[in-house]
């Protein structure tokens, strides 16, 4: 049963109730609209709870585990603190820039669910131009740091704002990148497309193992790293870095525009790392998903696997890795990230020019995404290499892209 | 819809009912981006504007344009213009008059191009709907062939306008 014919059903069932068609077809979207927006709004209080659980394991302590079972209900009774705090306004604050801001913040993210596909048939928009649509809402969530910075009088504020707008900025490139190797690949900006071209058939059964991420770790890799920085996690997280910076850009707000912000970078995580499962590691295929009945049950549940691995994943990252300077942010960007991706985006056009079988063409083009790679961390290890030797600071740790590096080399990320 | 005093309001549709609150929105923005006496809210009105543009594409059925518009009006040049206001101080904090000296001509010119546009609008025969437009990725792969065959020069000389735009960036923000 999918979400189309659901919604035809219910559609057509108001009209039988004697509405007109454009109002039946109004309320079905708004149903379905605000049981999306619910569900991301509520799934947050799950991640939160995620967060702070995996990183109290990574830091040898036990977590929220007061409130509910296991601490589950820790982040409502936050959110219920949260909302009776007292809304400040700071002195001489841009009024309408102060207070749009948040709103616009959760605003730019809950847009994008809209086109993410949960399970065959359940999405909400199957869009023909998905992937642009995720890159350009990223540009809502900027404009809301420079907003929040600009509109707080804070000189703090507007510094951090600018240094978001600079690393969103900077990060959107190597992702876009990223986001047009899978693009290039399938010939389609479709999500559904895309997750339909994941499919893997043997003897008729439906394997769903064919992720791009298999025949392009490369792009995987750069998508994933610069996901992290463009949801401000760490090792990116300099931009909120609480010892340095205090908040950031949302250094003024209070309450529950404070959660706002909050809300929506946890929840932008989330959706980047189901762009990521979309893209790369197959959607919501996974073996068995063709079967009639349960098939989209077990797409649904593969998803949500994959999604919230890449999640816990990203909580890892932030448990485990030191923030970098910025300085190393913007360098790391633009000489290291974007190079690598246009050098894997001109491989891969050459190699689905050539006059070869697809399959060959898809075994060429994990053979150029590892050799670029390789490329890279050779030029990146000679060069920390000569740093290290330069600066003669050998009692500071070697820099974050120094290790970075090492593991990538090593496993998967 | 007949009104008591005999006069007749056609009841829009659907679609006309939110176009109609695009246009308005697009509309009440842009005249906020030349109203406002805070230049900050001058560049966010100017962002409002493009979203609404967009929202009229959509309407075309031209998604991808919209999706563009978004993508380079609102994440680059909305942007671009909001750093370029902040990083002037007084204007950042200045309540500037939203006239100059100049106010009676320009408004003469304003006046004189919304007398040609209207002369535009009324000699194009409407529905200017031509033959059926496929709005899917047939359409995304013609435009970018379209881009590297017809319309190649273009395309080149503009990527050499913005190669000389990053190289001039650079030169003057080098350390000397």
């Amino acid at each position: 049963m999918q979400v189309t014919q659901w919604s035809e059903a219910l559609s057509s069932w108001l009209m039988g109730l004697g509405l007109p068609g454009w109002a039946a077809i109004f309320l079905v979207y708004a149903v379905g609209s605000f049981i999306l927006i619910n569900y991301g709004m509520l799934s947050v209080l799950l991640l939160i709870w995620i967060t702070r659980k995996a990183i109290s394991r990574i830091q040898d302590r036990i977590g929220p585990n007061r409130v509910g079972k296991y601490g589950l209900l820790q982040t409502v009774a936050d959110a219920a603190k949260l909302l009776s705090k007292e809304d400040i306004t700071p002195y001489e604050a841009d009024k309408i820039a102060y207070n749009l801001s948040p709103v616009l913040a959760v605003f730019g993210v809950l847009m994008l669910l809209a086109v993410i596909p949960f399970a065959p048939g359940l999405t909400g928009v199957d869009l023909n131009i998905a992937a642009l649509y995720v890159v350009a809402l990223g540009s809502i969530g900027i404009m809301a740091a420079l907003m929040a910075g600009w509109g707080s009088n804070n000189k703090y504020a507007l510094l951090a704002g600018f240094r978001v707008v600079a690393q969103l900025l900077s990060y959107e490139i190597p992702l876009v990148l990223a986001i047009l190797t899978v693009v290039l690949l399938t010939g389609s900006m479709r999500f559904g497309n895309i997750v339909e071209m994941q499919s893997l058939h043997l003897g008729g059964f439906n394997l769903g193992l064919g992720w791009l991420g298999i025949v392009m770790p490369g792009a995987l890799i750069v998508f994933f790293v610069s996901s992290l920085a463009e949801a401000e996690l760490t090792p990116f997280d300099l931009l909120e870095a609480e010892s340095e910076l205090i908040a950031g850009f949302h250094i003024e707000y209070s309450g529950m525009k404070f959660a706002m912000f909050f809300l929506a970078q946890f929840l932008n995580a989330w959706i980047l790392a189901a762009v990521a499962v979309t893209l790369f590691l197959g959607g919501w295929q996974g073996p068995g998903v063709g079967l009639p009945v349960i098939g989209p049950l077990l797409g649904l549940g593969y998803f949500m696997i994959k999604v919230y691995g890449i999640y816990v994943l990203q909580q890892w990252i932030r448990g485990t890795f030191p923030r970098i300077r910025i300085d190393q942010m913007m360098y790391f960007a633009w000489k290291v990230l974007v190079p690598l991706m246009i050098g894997l985006i001109v491989a891969q056009a050459i190699i689905q020019k050539l006059p070869t079988p697809v399959a060959v063409q898809y075994v060429l083009i994990f053979i150029a995404n590892v050799g670029v790679m390789a490329v890279v961390a050779f030029v990146l290890q000679k060069y920390f290499r000569e740093e290290q030797m330069r600066t003669k600071r050998s009692f500071e740790p070697s820099s974050l892209i120094g290790s970075m590096q090492v593991s990538e080399k090593g496993t998967m990320y | 819809m007949q009104l008591p005093l005999g006069i007749e309001v056609p009841i829009p549709t659907f679609e006309q009912f939110v176009f109609i609150q695009v246009a308005l929105l697009t509309a009440v923005a842009g005249l906020a981006v030349v109203m406002s006496r805070n230049l900050f809210h001058s560049a966010l009105a100017l962002t409002l504007t493009f979203f609404g543009v967009a929202g009229v594409y959509v309407f075309l059925e031209a998604e991808f344009l919209a999706v563009s518009q978004v993508l380079v009006y609102v994440g680059a040049i909305a942007m671009l213009i909001a750093f370029a206001i902040m990083l002037t101080r007084s204007m950042m904090y200045g309540r500037t008059s939203p006239l100059n000296n100049q106010w009676g001509k320009s408004s003469l010119f304003a006046f004189l191009f919304f007398i040609g546009l209207l002369a535009f609008a009324r000699a194009t025969p409407w529905p200017a709907v031509g033959e059926e437009v496929v709005a899917d990725e047939a359409l995304i792969g013609a435009l970018g062939r379209e881009f590297v065959t017809t319309y190649v020069i273009a395309f080149e000389v503009l990527g050499l306008l913005l190669l000389l735009a990053l190289v001039g960036a650079v030169m003057l923000a080098r350390d000397r």
